[in-house]
């Protein structure tokens, strides 16, 4: 930047006119500060997307039970994807959460079969494992400063091997848990992580036929399921802690320039660890969910992930280069994401162009996205 | 820039027409969904199934499979094919647990629901009308005594796709019927990655004399390949779960002692013209369907490898 010298004659209170003259106290429009939000190329992405269904889609994609199909794996990889776009604005990646879905899903699923721990129990448990498995990786990545590309990298194959080992030494030889069953636990816990919210409202919609039911009368879809809930709830929880709280202006630093950062007194150790340990407890979540969902776990929990988590994260406006990004935007990547996934399957294309048909997707949902960033931005 | 966009968007909407079948015709509609990744040469065996038989029975078929061995995914695409309400659903069955919610939703929408290749325990008890399949545990019974007989003692048991119980059950099955020492060797389904870890077990334990691979494109080719790399062709039997060209190759050659066929056309086959004729004339078989065990030893191996290239076997 280039400081002008103000001429020694000049010393008096600038008039009010001139302070406006600084670009950056300019009043733009709320038309220009909405474009110019990270999210807004996502969600054209989305409408870009949605629209390809309209159009060659079976209508059964868009029906209630169609839409709730589609957010479910939306919202399993969103919870991922928005503590990855956290912790890439903070300036790191985490390449080891696939894996630690798979392998906290086998020490909740441990915890609740083997020791028999009540269920509150096992889930606080869990997390605690998680973090400090997220924690470790946070401290290796900041002391050696070795990137944490490598770092978490070696987390995903070790991460993943465990998994492997745990569950063998678990159910004595087999790759799967099965049977592992919440009932008789706490109610309220549960239904907290478990299920499907509103069951009550959907009966009654079902009841007045408002919603489609099943021949036998019970209603297409029984209630919204909990992890679509936690998805939008954690997306709204982060926008806020990055917009409005200290911590989000220290996330935006730490990633911006973690020197500078430094510098300004910003802890950015403290923050990439905590961050570090936010993504894995965003695994352990999705993992319960998904064990609890699901009364199984097996060792190719949450595969490739991290690729996905990633990939949502990008589409929702972060930069690769850290310090620029949105969880609203992650919340979105992650809705194009399973909107693509699932879609393909209401169409009437061969299954095995799906990878080509996702690549492609995807591809064009970034272009759309980077090509709306740059238009609203003037960014050459 | 914006032209450039427009090209884009202009040659995936090509894309999308040069692909989209000529007309979706209205009409019975049979929605296959397995765990089968689409680049498995098994599972495409069973693909050309479900596509011959619904040729032959002139019913729409859809073939759907997450891109990796993904329960939680596989069990989003089932729920996707019953919102789409089809004549019939076929289903794998790998993981009872993750996946009973959404196959009792599909019989609860009052969907015939045929169960194949696994869950052969569970079928019933989820409200399938029946399974076609293999007994896994029964099937590596019957290929462990071959090679017992055969004059195998030390066992290596090749998993290329962990996590998934059938395989499992073909474990513990080879070695109930093996009555040696057999180790598994958990494996991905990479032919480099498995090559070489076989070759490593080799050189680990030089008293392995019997290899049995759970998959024949996956698991034993390379399996085939390891023991040429340590120079043990003979010496060490390879057998194998399923077929592939490469594999029947090795057995006409000596290389491999036999492959277990299941014969998954007819997993992939009898499921759709089961549901065709049930949509049709309400017919269905009254009890389940065993598709295999087949062991394709030397002398039967020349006639199965042309139809094995073809997808077929």
């Amino acid at each position: 930047m280039v400081h002008t010298t103000q001429p020694a004659t000049d010393l008096s209170p600038a008039p009010a006119a001139r302070k406006i003259q600084d670009e950056r106290l300019k009043e733009v429009s709320l038309l220009t500060k909405i474009m110019r939000r990270p999210e807004l190329g996502a969600l054209a992405g989305l409408i870009l997307v949605t629209i390809f269904f309209l159009s060659t889609a079976d209508p059964s994609m868009f029906t209630l039970a169609g839409v709730m199909n589609i957010l479910s794996p939306a919202a399993q990889l969103g919870i991922l994807a928005i503590a990855a776009a956290l912790l890439m604005i903070g300036g790191e990646f985490d390449l080891s959460i696939g894996s630690m879905v798979a392998f906290t899903g086998l020490v909740f699923g441990a915890f609740l079969t083997l020791t028999g721990w009540p269920l509150l129990l096992a889930i606080a448990g869990t997390f605690v494992v998680a973090a400090i498995l997220g924690g470790l990786n946070g401290q290796i990545v900041i002391r050696t400063r070795l990137p944490s590309f490598i770092v978490t990298l070696a987390f995903l194959f070790i991460l993943r091997g465990l998994s492997l080992v745990g569950l063998k030494w678990a159910t004595g030889g087999s790759t799967q848990m099965r049977g592992i069953d919440a009932q008789g636990e706490s109610e309220i816990v549960r239904e907290l992580f478990s299920g499907s919210a509103l069951e009550g409202l959907f009966a009654w919609l079902a009841a007045n036929d408002l919603i489609a039911k099943f021949p036998n009368g019970t209603p297409t879809v029984t209630g919204v399921p909990v992890s679509i809930l936690w998805f939008i709830g954690f997306a709204l929880v982060a926008t806020w802690i990055l917009l409005r709280t200290r911590a989000g202006n220290w996330i935006f630093a730490s990633g911006g320039d973690a020197n500078a950062a430094r510098n300004s007194g910003v802890p950015v150790d403290r923050v990439k660890t905590g961050l570090f340990m936010l993504t894995a407890c965003a695994a352990a979540l999705v993992a319960i969910l998904t064990v609890l969902d699901a009364g199984s776990t097996d060792a190719r929990r949450g595969f490739q992930k991290e690729f996905e988590a990633i990939i949502a994260a990008v589409i929702g406006g972060c930069l690769l280069t850290g310090g620029y990004g949105s969880a609203i935007g992650a919340f979105f990547g992650a809705i194009i994401f399973g909107m693509v996934s699932i879609g393909l399957t209401y169409t009437r294309f061969d299954s095995d162009w799906f990878q080509v048909f996702l690549g492609a997707m995807l591809l064009l949902a970034v272009l759309f996205n980077n090509f709306i960033r740059r238009k609203v931005t003037g960014e050459r | 820039m914006k032209s450039y966009l427009t090209g884009l968007v202009a040659a995936a909407a090509l894309t999308v027409a040069a692909i989209a079948p000529a007309a979706a015709q209205q009409g019975s509609r049979i929605i296959v969904v397995t765990h089968g990744q689409a680049n498995d040469p098994f599972w495409s065996v069973v693909k050309n199934g479900v596509s011959e038989a619904g040729k032959d029975m002139n019913v729409q078929v859809d073939y759907r499979a997450p891109e990796t061995f993904d329960m939680v995914a596989m069990s989003q695409l089932i729920d996707a094919a019953v919102n789409q309400n089809p004549a019939g659903l076929v289903v794998s069955i790998p993981d009872a647990s993750a996946l009973s919610a959404s196959i009792q939703k599909a019989v609860a929408a009052g969907i015939p629901v045929i169960s194949m290749n696994s869950g052969s325990d569970v079928s019933k008890k989820l409200g399938a009308m029946l399974h076609v399949g293999q007994d896994e545990v029964e099937a590596g019974r019957i290929a462990g005594a071959k090679l017992k007989e055969m004059g195998g003692k030390v066992g290596l048991c090749v998993n290329q796709e962990v996590g998934n119980v059938s395989l499992d059950l073909r474990c513990q099955g080879f070695t109930e019927g093996f009555g040696g020492k057999v180790t598994v060797l958990p494996v991905t389904n990479d032919p480099t990655d498995i090559r070489a870890k076989v070759k490593a077990a080799l050189a680990a334990d030089s008293s392995v004399d019997t290899i049995l691979a759970l998959g024949a494109g996956t698991a034993g080719e390379p399996s085939v390949a390891a023991v040429k790399d340590a120079g043990k062709t003979g010496a060490v039997r390879v057998a194998t779960f399923d077929m592939s060209a490469g594999f029947l190759k090795s057995i006409a050659t000596g290389e491999a002692a036999f492959a277990i066929d299941q014969q998954q056309f007819l997993q992939g086959y009898l499921p759709v013209v089961f549901l065709a004729l049930n949509a049709k004339y309400g017919l269905m078989p009254g009890g389940n369907v065993p598709s295999g065990p087949n062991l394709i030893t030397k002398e039967k191996a020349n006639q199965v490898i042309e139809l094995s290239a073809k997808g077929i076997r």
